[in-house]
């Protein structure tokens, strides 16, 4: 082959630039089109699976009511397979083949970090619906999760004034395990009380056995796990399985998101303190009618989780933004959203914050009864401050890193 | 004291854990030289059955016991009949095929069953040791594992079964010759190796969360133990779970259970490189 | 294993010819993006097929390479920044750890199935480890290694000597292309080399040639350290891909879907595991286009299936196909010739 570099780089470059300025023509005749990515097989589809689900009834929803603008809502949906390579591969084909108006995409944050700068480049709305550490900072992303700092706090508050103020704290070995310890310890220290102990747990640890006998060694008053996955379960049982259940109480923030509650039994499961955005338990009318038709379309709602509920409502907050700004241009989407939109959902209001791109969103403290989230309290409509201590898009539009925050 | 008492106990728990789930892999690669990358998903679904045994009212010793075995023994007389038995002798096919298998069995047992954890409270209470509180149900499990390896250790050694699996081991032909049929010894050895997986998945159900895709997390372990121990089924298996166990919880009281993973894992690259022939090929040449 | 296709094989140049000009201009007929990826599994099952099918060294544990190119290129390209040190790095790093445990292996006498263990226990380290390093404490020089989340938005290849001129899209597609052949052309090379020949040798007989006063060991450190710098460039092609490194390089599941390409394309070839990589590759994309079905039944069954019907892979069954319809072609020819002569020998008669 004897094409030269530089003839190379020209023609790369030429296509480049053909192929890569995004030609929208807004007919009415013509679908919105609206693209999601999930692992709906491998070893994640225990959440990847509610969330397909909940795509498509969000669609249908939205499409039975008229669609947008007079228009319907196509969904292009792939399945990743748990497979990083496929996010990649798969954000190509939406921004590219599928030419989509906006992407709703990714569970874990290695997923939305594989997928975030392509939709950047192309211009493509993204949101990403799914509890994570926080940080993420860019004007073409909107998280619409819970992040730490909402959820850690009231948890923690509750547990130190009911039980004491020592605690052990029991993490997932990732980002999101390592940051939420990092809050956990900023506001038990910030109440006086002292973490004795923080260990994390790679995602495919099953053998808690050590952990449980340091554990009654140091002796806390609660124990915080924020242990995430199918093998992280395990802990929970062997804990309830040596007793320790009866003796020292349990905390998380991230039970319940992978329908834990259901995998226990209600003897090993009772008494568990979450904190969390979504409970079915929730006594509103967008939640009873949320799950009615859920149980219409796919026989039970026994499999909605947090994070089903929560890109239920990431895809009715856009879809609202496209009402209010009379098209599915990207920036006139970002502004309406930038407003402040504000959206009643199954878990509660969703208000966008316009400085992050995050959203206010209420948490409720729950207690696990007989296989059910039952409801404490609720602290309503906490801020995403862990996100805002560094991010200001009105700021600065053109930020676009994940800050680690540091406490 | 009472902290070394349960380090003790913790590693006869690994111990007991690894010779469980390895018990049917050693089997079936033992006898036959067959390596079932499906073993894991066997182990599933012996969780499986269980639960769903467990759920309809059965007694769950009795679920766990017989139920499970019997339902991952049938299952894997299936399997023989129609995947593996014509693969005899082609070790990277057989490897292949039950890779798929893997696959369709996770794809299979998500259909059925759903993708959410399942699991059955352990039926055993927690105990005290001084002050410490500990899972009463380890205990079964060691003694499940101890009386698995005895009835193994008896059945290869004294009976007439025995005599033919350990014959059809060294010489197919030789038995062959003398009026057995080699096809039908390794169909029942492929069978009763499933029932083993059946049955460690039975008995670890209640301990762990159980998932389609929880497989996965077995067969590693389970194939380093049985390589690693070397031809002898049972020595074998023994003394690499006994050294991988107690290396694995003093590395894991001692730091973290990851470093203890780890440290396992280190610790077959050591063996295999000073055995080549695994642990029984330096030593317990004539054991079983 | 005497079969056909199991010798050193040739190149057939008209063939090459044709598909580096296919290749060449496939940008002009479709978008670059997945053939870019198919080209880089291509390249990592060639790298297998190479050690696995002529030096007969089975390896459970392949992905170990693959993920120490893509992490030594993330890790490198975040500290120095222009790409190019980077990327011999990542051909260096496998192929030093490569001959380093091939070494241990080698000269142990490990062989057989110990070999696949002893190769899996090697890259299941190497999961754990980097799985277990979300922590702020890990890092090397600027680069957090980030654990399960990987690490994300690393510099990307660049021309050489030019941080700032980036090789994405169709020009990377002919990176990774040209790589590709490179590294075929290098396997073809090896292979009628008298290196090559020794190793085949090697994996027909290894005591015959010891006896004969060959270095084994030695011969098979070398050929498993190619093969490893071979699977880093394929991982360090395949992180600029992706634009991010996560530990499932390392995953069980890199090091079957490998496995799986190469006894699937036929041991013994090398055309047979790249296009078997190609196809794979390619169903496993379409099928994540649907939701309905789960996709590991279906994968699964496909594999079940290729097993029981085509048991010695595509490559070599091909040829064993092409060569029975040639022989019943020639016995065809020879019954033909025979009954006309039978008919003539009858017209003769009076």
């Amino acid at each position: 082959m004897a094409i030269s570099r530089r003839t190379l780089l020209n023609t790369a470059g030429a296509t480049a630039l053909a192929t890569g300025l995004p030609v929208r023509r807004a007919r009415a005749d013509e679908p919105i089109k609206l693209g999601a990515i999930e692992d709906n097989s491998g070893v994640l589809d225990i959440y990847g699976k509610p969330i397909v689900m909940a795509n498509a009834m969000a669609v249908d929803e939205i499409n039975a009511a008229g669609g947008l603008l007079g228009r319907k809502v196509q969904l292009f949906q792939y399945d990743s397979q748990s497979d990083i390579a496929l996010y990649t591969k798969y954000a190509q084909q939406l921004v590219r083949e599928d030419k989509v108006d906006v992407a709703h995409a990714g569970i874990t944050s290695a997923s939305r970090e594989a997928m975030r700068q392509t939709y950047r480049r192309a211009n493509t709305l993204y949101f990403y619906n799914i509890l994570y550490e926080g940080g993420v900072c860019d004007r073409n992303c909107f998280c619409t999760g819970t992040t730490p700092a909402q959820a850690v706090e009231p948890i923690i508050d509750y547990a130190m004034k009911k039980w004491g103020n020592k605690t052990y704290v029991l993490a997932a070995d990732y980002n999101y395990g390592q940051i939420t310890a990092k809050w956990v310890a900023h506001y038990v220290e910030e109440r006086k009380g002292e973490v004795q102990k923080t260990e994390f747990f790679p995602l495919d640890v099953s053998d808690f056995a050590s952990t449980i006998a340091k554990i009654q060694d140091a002796g806390p008053n609660f124990v915080v796990a924020a242990l995430v996955g199918g093998a992280h379960i395990s802990f929970f049982r062997q804990w309830a399985a040596s007793g320790m259940n009866k003796k020292i109480p349990l905390t998380s923030t991230t039970f319940g998101v992978g329908n834990e509650h259901l995998a226990l039994s209600a003897a090993e499961g009772d008494g568990i303190l979450i904190a969390g955005n979504y409970s079915p338990e929730l006594d509103t009318p967008a939640n009873k009618s949320f799950l009615a038709a859920w149980a219409k379309r796919y026989g039970d709602a026994k499999v909605v989780h947090e994070l089903a509920v929560s890109q239920y409502q990431g895809i009715m907050l856009w879809a609202e933004a496209v009402r209010k700004a009379g098209s599915v241009e990207h920036d006139a989407v970002v502004k309406v959203l930038e407003t402040g939109l504000k959206i009643e959902g199954p878990a509660g209001t969703v208000a966008v914050e316009p400085k992050t791109h995050h959203c206010a969103l209420d948490i409720h403290l729950m207690v696990v009864k007989d296989q059910k989230l039952t409801i404490i309290d609720t602290a309503k409509q906490r801020p995403p401050s862990d996100t805002a201590q560094y991010c200001d898009l009105q700021k600065n539009p053109n930020d676009n890193k994940q800050y680690e925050v540091k406490i | 004291m009472d902290f070394a008492a349960i380090v003790v106990l913790e590693i006869l728990y690994m111990i007991a854990f690894l010779a469980l789930i390895s018990a049917g892999l050693a089997i079936v690669f033992g006898m036959m030289r067959v390596i079932n990358l499906a073993h894991g998903e066997f182990v599933m679904l012996g969780g499986y059955a269980t639960i769903a045994a467990a759920k309809h009212g059965i007694n769950i010793y009795f679920a766990m016991l017989v139920i499970s075995p019997v339902v991952v023994g049938i299952i894997g007389l299936i399997v023989e009949r129609l995947i593996v038995r014509f693969l005899y002798g082609r070790m990277i096919d057989v490897m292949l095929a039950t890779w798929g298998l893997s696959l369709l069995l996770i794809g299979l047992v998500t259909l059925i069953f759903g993708n959410t954890a399942v699991s059955v409270p352990a039926p055993i209470p927690g105990y005290q040791i001084g002050h410490y509180q500990m899972g009463g149900y380890n205990l079964f499990v060691i003694a499940v594992a101890a009386l698995l390896m005895c009835a193994m250790w008896l059945v290869l050694r004294y009976t007439r079964v025995g005599l033919v699996a350990r014959g059809t081991m060294q010489g197919a032909e030789v038995v062959a010759a003398l009026g057995y049929n080699p096809s039908t010894v390794y169909m029942l050895t492929f069978t009763v190796g499933a029932a083993l997986s059946g049955l460690a998945g039975g008995v670890m159900a209640p301990l762990t969360g159980l998932l389609p895709s929880v497989g996965g997390a077995y067969v590693a372990k389970a194939f380093i133990t049985v390589i690693t121990g070397g031809a002898a089924v049972i020595a074998g298996t023994l003394s690499t779970a006994a050294l991988f166990g107690t290396v694995d919880q003093i590395v894991s009281f001692a730091s973290t259970p990851v470093l203890g993973e780890i440290a396992m894992l280190a610790l077959a690259l050591v063996l295999l490189r000073l055995m080549p022939q695994g642990v029984t090929g330096q030593f317990f040449r004539n054991s079983t | 294993m005497s079969a056909s296709g199991f010798g050193v094989g040739r190149i057939r140049w008209n063939w090459f010819a044709v598909l580096a000009v296919l290749l060449a201009v496939l940008p002009l007929a479709s978008e670059t993006n997945t053939p870019t990826l198919l080209a880089i599994w291509s390249l990592f099952a060639l790298s297998l097929a190479l050690m696995w099918g002529y030096a007969g060294i089975i390896s459970f544990g392949h992905a170990a390479y693959f993920g120490l190119g893509a992490y030594t290129y993330a890790i490198a390209s975040f500290n120095i920044g222009e790409s190019t040190v980077p990327f011999l790095l990542a051909l260096a790093v496998p192929a030093l750890v490569a001959a380093i445990i091939g070494a241990m292996m080698f000269y142990g006498r490990i062989s057989d199935v110990y070999l696949g263990v002893t190769t899996l226990v090697v890259t299941l380290i190497l999961n754990r480890f980097m799985n277990a390093t979300a922590g702020d404490a890990y890092r090397i020089g600027n680069a957090r290694l980030g654990g399960f989340n990987g690490i994300p938005a690393f510099p990307t290849l660049n021309v050489p000597g030019d941080p700032t001129t980036q090789i994405y899209g169709t020009a990377y597609y002919y990176v990774v292309i040209v790589s590709l052949l490179a590294a075929y052309l290098i396997c073809r090379w090896i292979l009628a080399s008298a290196f090559g020949r020794a190793l085949i040798g090697i994996r027909e007989n290894e005591l015959r040639m010891e006896l004969l006063g060959y270095n084994v060991p030695a011969y098979k450190t070398a050929i498993f350290a190619v093969a490893g710098a071979m699977a880093g460039l394929a991982g360090c092609l395949f992180a600029n891909w992706a634009e991010i490194v996560t530990p499932s390089v390392f995953g069980l599941g890199q090091t079957a879907e490998v496995l799986i390409w190469v006894i699937v394309g036929g041991l013994g070839t090398l055309v047979g595991p790249m296009a078997a990589a190609v196809v794979l590759g390619s169903l496993k994309l379409a099928l994540g286009h649907q939701t309905t079905i789960d996709n590991s039944l279906v994968l699964g069954a496909i594999l079940v299936l290729v097993v029981l019907l085509i048991p010695r892979g595509f490559a070599p069954s091909s040829v064993a196909w092409r060569r029975r319809f040639a022989q019943s072609q020639v016995r065809r020819r020879q019954a033909r010739g025979k009954r006309r002569r039978r008919i003539a020998l009858q017209e003769a008669e009076p």
